[in-house]
């Protein structure tokens, strides 16, 4: 009896280590962990701990640091399961590390192709977890299963057509939803044909795929002028949101083939600058909003669609609100896509306003030309990739904003070839000088700056900014205590008062923060893990 | 797009890299080749990438025109820089219209004499008092040691008669006032958002908190005075063909 008793005990032990389905439905309940990409299925990168709060983050100090071999700079999100953080050193090594001391337990090396090359740096954005299973993309557009307890490969899948000679790679933390691992391929600088997909979390075998470039037959293939189609790029980088209501995924895809010359592909190149909601057992789609029809800019859509429930015009609603690299901020209705509320967080001059309907009205001439034609927001936009936050404490949304930023867009002839970029011209500029990342800066604020900007998630109203004298790319956190965590391009993470911007806390890093911090907590204690540079830095209250 | 049919390229100076024959249509194929591949990420110039300056033949990994080929076939494993998928033929087409940017932003058509120049230089305008050459000189001002090899002699008559005409960034001059109410004017090395770094006219590196400053502000005006009408246009033909001679220690 006492026998059977213990192995129950242990048998409970192992069950509670198994990250479950249900655990990651209900993430946000067990703040003490970081079990998905953003922290929960609704990614609003917001955790309940409350242990640091605005009168005492003064007192964080350093706890440990992890120095990769690698010299990419990290853009992951650690993952961290019952003390233990699991992430990625860039490009797609996985370590597991003691979360409270930075103790490494071991490391999975992979070597990619030579054939990779994605467009924009060798990076990946993270892991995803189920079971003791990690999965991680690589930059050579494999899906690899890992063993969190070893490090070992269980299973390593490439989806059919997606070779990486021909620009296809993996750089997203993956999605997990239920029984399957959700990916979208990157590459839309190289004309490639672009598409979600499901593996078997078990298997690895593909289970539905979603082209976000329609084939022939498929809905939507008809805004793809003549052959178009088969360059149309809309890849997918950033990690998507699920709404288990509704049994519906989102994704926000990237920009068409060739970017900066649409004269290729007449019409509006769906679902490429979109957002796309999507059956997570089928794929099927169920709805979608193009932000950026037939899109010369490269505004791609690849923000994580942030889901929050809030009152709208006088009832409770369940919607979605994105700040788009197009320069917009937009709210929808998160089960139908109805077209809420679109309005500029930063300075755009290439649309004034949108229809009934939600398209946006482009202004006549701002088209890229032979010469260049002057778009405001620049080429990477008011922002991109980098997480934003919404506090349902503070009702705000909380933005890393590029301000005054803007490209001369140059469109030139291209003939595509395969596995080569396939651009269509280029920008010029950004206006202003572009540097840092490790190197001196000489810019003016009237050249372009960044920003931590939080705005009214309900009007778009802009409430303060955290002005900082480089743009960002670092990503936000805020937690339950109204305390929010950043960085930025220039080498520092500070951590500001979620209600009014007031600056708390800050620490030099020596390097960009490519990423977005995340907090936990282990042994009683909440830790906050940040990379700058190739290191995570974690901090915690001074004990 | 740049105008790449005047003749070019081959053995150029002003490159230290081992050179390879061109054909001058390899340079304009390059040209298009490299808005379209390499331009997204360093810029029309070849300059957005800090620290690398493709232009001027400034790069961090490559030190002859095969490992440029190499690199732009392959990428940097570890870096920013992906692989592409091109034919060597068509990445020397690319390297043809890097020496073509170099040659074209080096180009000398001043008549003057450069000798002459020097003593100019050196003398009657004073220009060692806030500029510095091949170790001589104040370090104030931008050092001038390669600035034949980054300015074509046209720039350079118009900076000499028209300081404020074209000031590159990293030649910004500053003004800081601290909240004790000491003034300091200087050359701006660094900034971020807590902080700058400069050179006062002392040569003194000089840090501050921007939290200690009640002012920090850009000059309107460059503090190079101009030499128009102070200069003989003899003068002024010397010592711009002086400054174009000026490329380095190499």
């Amino acid at each position: 009896m006492r026998t059977h008793a213990l192995l129950f005990v242990m048998l409970a032990g192992c069950m509670q280590a198994q990250v479950t389905y249900e655990r990651l439905l209900h993430a946000a309940e067990e703040p003490q962990n970081w079990l998905t990409y953003s922290g929960s299925y609704l990614s609003q990168r917001h955790s309940a701990l409350t242990q640091i709060t605005p009168a005492n983050v003064k007192n964080l100090e350093l706890q440990w640091m992890s120095q990769a071999r690698s010299l990419s700079t990290f853009e992951a999100t650690p993952l961290v399961v019952n003390g233990i953080m699991y992430t990625v050193q860039a490009p797609n090594d996985v370590v597991a590390l003691d979360a409270a001391t930075g103790r490494m337990f071991w490391i999975y090396r992979y070597t990619p192709s030579a054939d990779a090359r994605p467009c924009c740096g060798r990076v990946n954005r993270g892991l995803a977890i189920l079971g003791d299973t990690l999965y991680m993309g690589t930059i050579d557009a494999h899906l690899l299963a890992i063993d969190a307890k070893n490090g070992h490969v269980l299973w390593n899948v490439r989806p059919a057509g997606a070779s990486p000679a021909s620009g296809y790679a993996y750089t997203h933390a993956p999605l997990v939803i239920k029984d399957k691992v959700i990916m979208g391929v990157a590459g839309g600088e190289y004309g490639i044909q672009g598409f979600i997909a499901a593996f078997d979390a078990g298997t690895g075998k593909e289970v539905w795929r979603f082209n976000t470039v329609p084939h022939p037959g498929e809905p939507g293939n008809e805004t793809w002028g003549g052959k178009s189609w088969e360059q149309g790029g809309a890849s997918v980088w950033v990690t998507g949101s699920y709404d288990s209501d509704t049994n519906q995924t989102y994704w926000g895809i990237g920009n068409p083939g060739p970017d900066w010359n649409g004269d290729p592909r007449p019409g509006d190149n769906l679902y490429s600058c979109s957002v796309v909601a999507l059956d997570a057992d089928t794929g099927k789609l169920k709805w979608h909003y193009q932000f950026s029809p037939h899109n010369e800019y490269d505004y791609d859509a690849v923000q994580i669609p942030v889901l929050v429930e809030m009152e709208w015009q006088g009832r409770p609603r369940k919607l979605m609100i994105w700040a788009n690299r197009n320069g917009f901020y937009y709210v929808l209705d998160r089960a139908t896509g109805q077209f809420l509320l679109g309005k500029p967080f930063v300075q755009v001059n290439w649309a004034n306003g949108f229809d009934e309907r939600g398209r946006p009205m482009q202004v006549a001439g701002k088209a890229p030309t032979k010469e260049g034609t002057l778009i405001m927001p620049g080429n990477q936009g008011g922002t991109n990739y980098y997480s934003s936050s919404y506090s349902p404490h503070t009702g705000l949304f909380y933005i890393p904003t590029w301000e005054n930023t803007a490209s001369l867009y140059v469109k030139a002839e291209q003939e595509f070839t395969e596995g080569e970029q396939y651009s269509g011209g280029g920008p010029r500029g950004p206006v202003g000088p572009i540097g840092g990342r490790g190197l001196p800066y000489f810019g003016k604020e009237n050249e372009g700056f960044g920003a931590v900007r939080a705005i009214d998630a309900k009007t778009g109203e802009k409430k303060w900014d955290f002005k900082m004298t480089q743009v960002t790319e670092a990503g936000i956190l805020t937690t339950a205590s109204d305390v929010l965590f950043s960085g930025g391009r220039d080498g520092y993470v500070f951590a500001l008062d979620a209600r009014n911007g007031a600056l708390l806390w800050r620490a030099s890093v020596g390097g960009p923060v490519q990423s977005s911090p995340i907090t936990y907590m282990v042994g009683g204690r909440q830790y906050v893990a940040i990379n700058a540079g190739s290191s995570t830095l974690v901090y915690a209250l001074r004990q | 797009m740049r105008d790449v049919t005047i003749c070019l390229l081959l053995l150029l100076p002003g490159l230290a890299l081992a050179q390879h024959q061109f054909d001058p249509h390899d340079a304009e194929a390059g040209a298009t080749r490299f808005m379209n591949v390499c331009a997204s990420c360093h810029g029309p110039d070849g300059n957005q990438v800090p620290g690398i300056d493709l232009g001027h033949g400034r790069f961090v990994h490559a030190t002859s025109d095969q490992q440029l080929v190499d690199i732009i076939i392959h990428g940097i494993s570890g870096g920013g820089m992906p692989a592409n998928k091109m034919t060597e033929s068509q990445a020397y087409m690319i390297v043809a219209y890097l020496h073509f940017l170099a040659e074209s932003g080096s180009k000398n058509t001043s008549t003057g004499d450069a000798a002459r120049g020097k003593v100019v230089f050196e003398g009657k305008g004073g220009c060692l008092a806030c500029h510095r050459v091949m170790g001589r000189g104040s370090r104030l001002g931008p050092d001038l040691s390669e600035i034949g090899s980054l300015r074509r002699s046209v720039d350079l008559e118009t900076s000499i008669l028209n300081p404020d005409a074209a000031v590159a960034a990293s030649n910004r001059f500053v003004r800081v006032v601290t909240n004790t109410g000491a003034t300091i004017t200087g050359r701006l090395l660094n900034q971020d958002t807590f902080g700058v770094a400069l050179i006062d006219p002392q040569e003194n590196l000089r840090s501050f908190d921007k939290s200690d400053l009640r002012e920090f502000t850009f000059l309107d005006h460059s503090p190079m005075p101009s030499f128009r009408g102070k200069l003989t246009d003899e003068n002024l033909s010397d010592l711009v063909s002086y400054l174009t001679t000026l490329r380095g220690a190499n």
